[in-house]
């Protein structure tokens, strides 16, 4: 029992570290997508309001494994010799954008409209009101529900383990095969490492909405 | 059209501008996708010499001709739903379950289901799956539907225990008062508020639901997901963009349509129940942004108790 513990640590801890590194890189990148997404969608440019809108319906209707299938499959006919690892970065970053763009919208929602009426009033412009008023007032309440959709993305970077790339998921899926008398106990290992990173992020989460509501 | 509050009405020199900006918009989108089709229509020289004609070569999509591949597709499509219906029902009654145990009265039993709850909503579903597969012996289709079902719950738990926290206190204690008990009282009075003000986030929960049944790919279940692959190991990987935009266009329209529903849903019955509480979740995903949204006809501030 304990000897099949000792034994998958290595591989584990691989997988581990890839799984943070998978959850770093396409964190960012969907945050900087999700941002430009978000504000193409309060844009005053019609086209890039519609654009914004399809992308985050397309993409928000088509389960991850499709979306990674189709980084691993087209991507390579397109011209890029791209491995599996950049690929699944894509294709993560590209499913996780239009979540973040939603977080980010429903703070926005979140402030009073006669806020926006406000500074608009005494003769602020768009790009004014947005980045002085509306977004600092925003920003507070969007950090728990953007936190949530890190920890999706956490869970979610399991799937890139299908497609080949070491993270943690793939690591548990042939340490179930090296260890077939001790599956429960490999399973809950694997289990236990994805909640190291999933309950502090919830923990923080949590104790930021707290302090939200007290302010407002 | 919905006016936005953040800037002006546009005027004559604004609307030309934003029409160029536009216009440039679309080019630069259909030319990007212009590029994409060019590429993969081009034939392609694979690494030991061989030609292979382009992806939109009439001799990639014969199969399209075969019933078998829309029988297999249809069948696919069926065992997806068959799995999504399932779990949903089932993701539903644990939710209630759930909710139920981290609201009672016992500290013990808020405490073991608050952590179940925390094991439950932080491991990936595909593990979950993997994990009801391997220990249970369940058999692919209910690993698929018990994880499914689990996990979804535990998210379903959580949006209706803060719906019944959003309820003014007054509507428990008014039950307890006419001499309902604690059970009753939540049962009758504010588990179905708080169950209608949650559902568009449930329903919202049941589209992601239909998306992940695609993990249960991994225990080999046929649905939609593995057709793709079934298929391709069939036909040859010569046909995988093929059977990959079928699938891909299945999943839209299911998605979608499910979609479509839970907005409607939650236009119906949102607005009107989530009072102003600070709380009170607000719908995600329904056009425009409160901030920047002039007030229309759905948006008009919430309406008196009835």
């Amino acid at each position: 029992m304990i000897d099949a513990i000792i034994d998958v640590s290595p591989a584990y801890f691989a997988g581990f570290v890839m799984t943070l590194q998978l959850l770093a890189i396409s964190g960012v990148g969907a945050f900087v997508v999700g941002v430009l997404i978000a504000t193409m969608r309060i844009s005053p440019v019609p086209s890039l309001r519609m654009f914004a809108t399809v992308y985050t319906e397309v993409l928000r209707n088509v389960p991850l494994l499709l979306v990674l299938m189709f980084c691993a499959l087209v991507i390579p006919i397109l011209g890029s010799d791209l491995d599996y690892y950049p690929l699944a970065l894509i294709g993560l970053t590209a499913y996780t954008s239009p979540f973040v763009a939603e977080a980010i919208r429903s703070g926005f929602n979140g402030v009073p409209v006669g806020q926006a009426e406000a500074a608009r009033s005494v003769g602020m412009g768009f790009a004014q009101t947005v980045t002085l008023v509306v977004l600092p007032q925003a920003a507070r309440m969007v950090v728990p529900p953007l936190i949530n959709v890190f920890i999706a993305l956490t869970k979610n970077t399991s799937v890139a383990g299908i497609f080949f790339v070491d993270e943690l998921f793939k690591q548990t899926d042939a340490a179930t095969r090296d260890h077939p008398d001790s599956v429960i106990l490999v399973l809950i290992y694997a289990a236990f490492l994805y909640l190291v990173i999933t309950v502090p992020l919830g923990l923080i989460a949590g104790a930021i909405e707290k302090k939200v509501v007290v302010m407002r | 059209m919905s006016l936005s509050v953040l800037y002006d009405a546009p005027g004559p020199k604004t609307r030309r501008r934003s029409m160029i900006a536009s216009i440039i918009g679309v080019i630069l989108i259909v030319a990007f996708f212009f590029w994409m089709y060019l590429t993969l229509a081009a034939p392609r020289v694979n690494a030991n010499g061989a030609i292979q004609p382009g992806t939109f070569d009439p001799s990639r999509w014969d199969i399209l001709a075969l019933p078998d591949v829309w029988i297999s597709f249809g069948i696919g499509t069926l065992n997806t739903l068959r799995m999504a219906a399932v779990a949903a029902a089932l993701a539903v009654l644990i939710g209630i379950l759930f909710s139920f145990g981290r609201t009672s009265r016992f500290a013990a039993v808020r405490g073991i289901t608050g952590v179940i709850l925390e094991f439950v909503r932080g491991i990936p579903v595909l593990l979950m799956i993997f994990f009801v597969f391997l220990v249970f012996a369940a058999g692919s289709y209910w690993s698929g539907v018990f994880g499914l079902a689990l996990y979804n719950g535990a998210i379903i738990g959580e949006a209706l225990r803060a719906g019944v926290k959003s309820l003014p206190r007054g509507q428990r204690e008014a039950g307890l008062a006419v001499g309902l008990t604690p059970i009753k009282a939540w049962a009758f009075i504010e588990f179905p508020q708080a169950f209608r003000q949650m559902l568009p986030i449930i329903l919202a929960q049941l589209v992601v639901l239909l998306k992940d049944t695609s993990l249960a790919f991994i225990v080999s279940y046929p649905e939609l997901a593995r057709t793709i692959g079934n298929n391709r190991n069939f036909f040859g990987s010569r046909y995988m963009f093929t059977l990959f935009a079928i699938g891909l266009v299945i999943y839209l329209v299911l998605n979608l349509t499910m979609s479509w529903i839970a907005r409607f849903v939650a236009r119906r019955s949102g607005p009107r129940l989530g009072k102003a509480l600070p709380n009170t979740p607000r719908q995600i995903g329904v056009d425009g942004t409160r901030a920047i949204t002039l007030p229309g006809p759905g948006y008009g501030p919430p309406d008196p108790p009835h």
